[in-house]
């Protein structure tokens, strides 16, 4: 546990990626990333999320009862999330229309009580900052990646500029910005993720 | 969106259900609850265990969340926190149920038991309830509509299972055992269901 903050953080980015690795958060991955712009947005959201809450539930973590600890840290997680969504809400309306309701599911995504659970309760507020700064990445690094490949094939689009290969010769792939294309590519950048980094031994923790 | 307030009610209720469960599916259209879903469905009978206990969860949550939304929240311009108490509905219930069974029956208790603390978290549950505000249903179309997402997700991770105990012994590629070949069975599904979409428009 006296891991230093480039470790951990490298830990959170890549080591113990939380979408290919501990296949946590899987849910908002897949719904948002058929646009490059809800995609960006969703992953400001998780990462404000999940490094505040760390944060703050391991500056209370020896005030917490363990018995009532789930409850609270989903408190704390659904005050941010609820800040996240009057945030986006006034900066896009349009795109809040849009993920409005997988905004509010930040509050259930497995990577916020995941690293609420597994490190924050237990480490200084420092390190659980950089750790959930390091997942909030990690996760974001994997969504722009899927959805850098399923906007272009899809709507021939990237962030809504039109490609020059879509007016000439591309046939847009309609099946890529409908569920099973997220679900395909997932699939693909799990594979491939797993074995760029090969299976870490044990966590002691 | 015109259609479902010139049904009779009961029209309205079953065409609720039926789409909510079949063509907005909510595991491979929506792709809620896919995180419980990835790590329980590796038999068919714990699959259908999960599946019961967010039937069952759905179906009350959405309803309860319902009441709550138009009757506290909306009167009293309250709608902001409409995450928080959601959450709040959730995890109070799915801990009375597990206290009321735990009390009269310890066989159900046992088979249901481990579920329930997973079904907090699960994202379909506080989905469902999210997606309602966005639909001009009442009371009774806000129970169909939770309890045919609730099934259309029991559906969903049973057969899931089912398939998943087949390829069990099967050699995958390096790195594709496991989710990654689990992602591909249920893309394969989600194609299925989306021929579906497009006969009921709610």
């Amino acid at each position: 546990m006296a891991d230093t903050a480039k470790k951990i953080f490298i830990k959170g980015l890549w080591e113990e990626n939380p979408i290919f690795r501990q296949v946590l958060g899987v849910c908002s991955t897949l719904a948002v990333t058929n646009l490059l712009v809800n995609t960006l947005f969703m992953c400001f959201g998780v990462m404000f999320t999940t490094a505040l809450s760390s944060l703050t539930i391991s500056i209370l973590r020896n005030y917490i009862p363990r018995r009532i600890r789930m409850i609270v840290q989903v408190l704390i997680i659904a005050s941010y999330v609820m800040m996240v969504d009057i945030i986006i809400k006034a900066l896009n309306p349009d795109i809040h229309r849009f993920i409005g309701p997988y905004v509010g599911l930040i509050i259930t995504n497995c990577i916020i009580m995941g690293r609420a659970e597994a490190f924050a309760s237990q480490n200084r507020p420092w390190s659980s900052f950089i750790d959930g700064i390091a997942s909030g990445l990690g996760y974001s690094l994997i969504l722009v990646a899927i959805a850098l490949i399923r906007e272009p094939l899809g709507f021939g689009t990237i962030l809504g500029y039109v490609l020059p290969a879509r007016e000439v010769w591309w046939h847009q792939w309609t099946i890529m910005v409908m569920p099973p294309g997220a679900f395909f590519m997932l699939a693909i950048a799990t594979w491939i993720g797993r074995n760029l980094s090969p299976a870490t031994p044990k966590r002691q923790g | 969106m015109t259609a479902i307030q010139d049904m009779s009610l009961f029209t309205s209720i079953i065409v609720i259900f039926i789409s909510a469960a079949f063509t907005d599916n909510i595991l491979l259209a929506r792709f809620l609850g896919m995180c419980s879903c990835l790590g329980v469905s590796k038999k068919v009978d714990t699959s259908m265990g999960l599946g019961a206990a967010v039937v069952f969860v759905t179906a009350s949550t959405a309803a309860l969340n319902y009441l709550v939304y138009q009757y506290i929240l909306i009167p009293f311009h309250l709608e902001f926190l409409r995450l928080i108490t959601f959450i709040i509905v959730i995890a109070a219930f799915v801990q009375l149920i597990e206290m009321i069974i735990e009390r009269f029956s310890p066989a159900l208790y046992n088979a249901l038991g481990i579920f329930l603390p997973l079904i907090t978290v699960n994202c379909a549950i506080l989905g469902i309830s999210l997606f309602m505000l966005n639909k001009p249903y009442g009371f009774w179309q806000t129970f169909a509509f939770g309890l045919g997402g609730g099934f259309g997700w029991f559906l969903a991770i049973t057969l899931i299972g089912g398939i998943r105990e087949k390829i069990r012994e099967e050699s995958l590629p390096n790195g594709l055992a496991g989710p990654g070949i689990t992602l591909i069975i249920i893309g394969i599904m989600s194609l299925a269901f989306v021929g579906f979409s497009g006969m009921i428009k709610i």
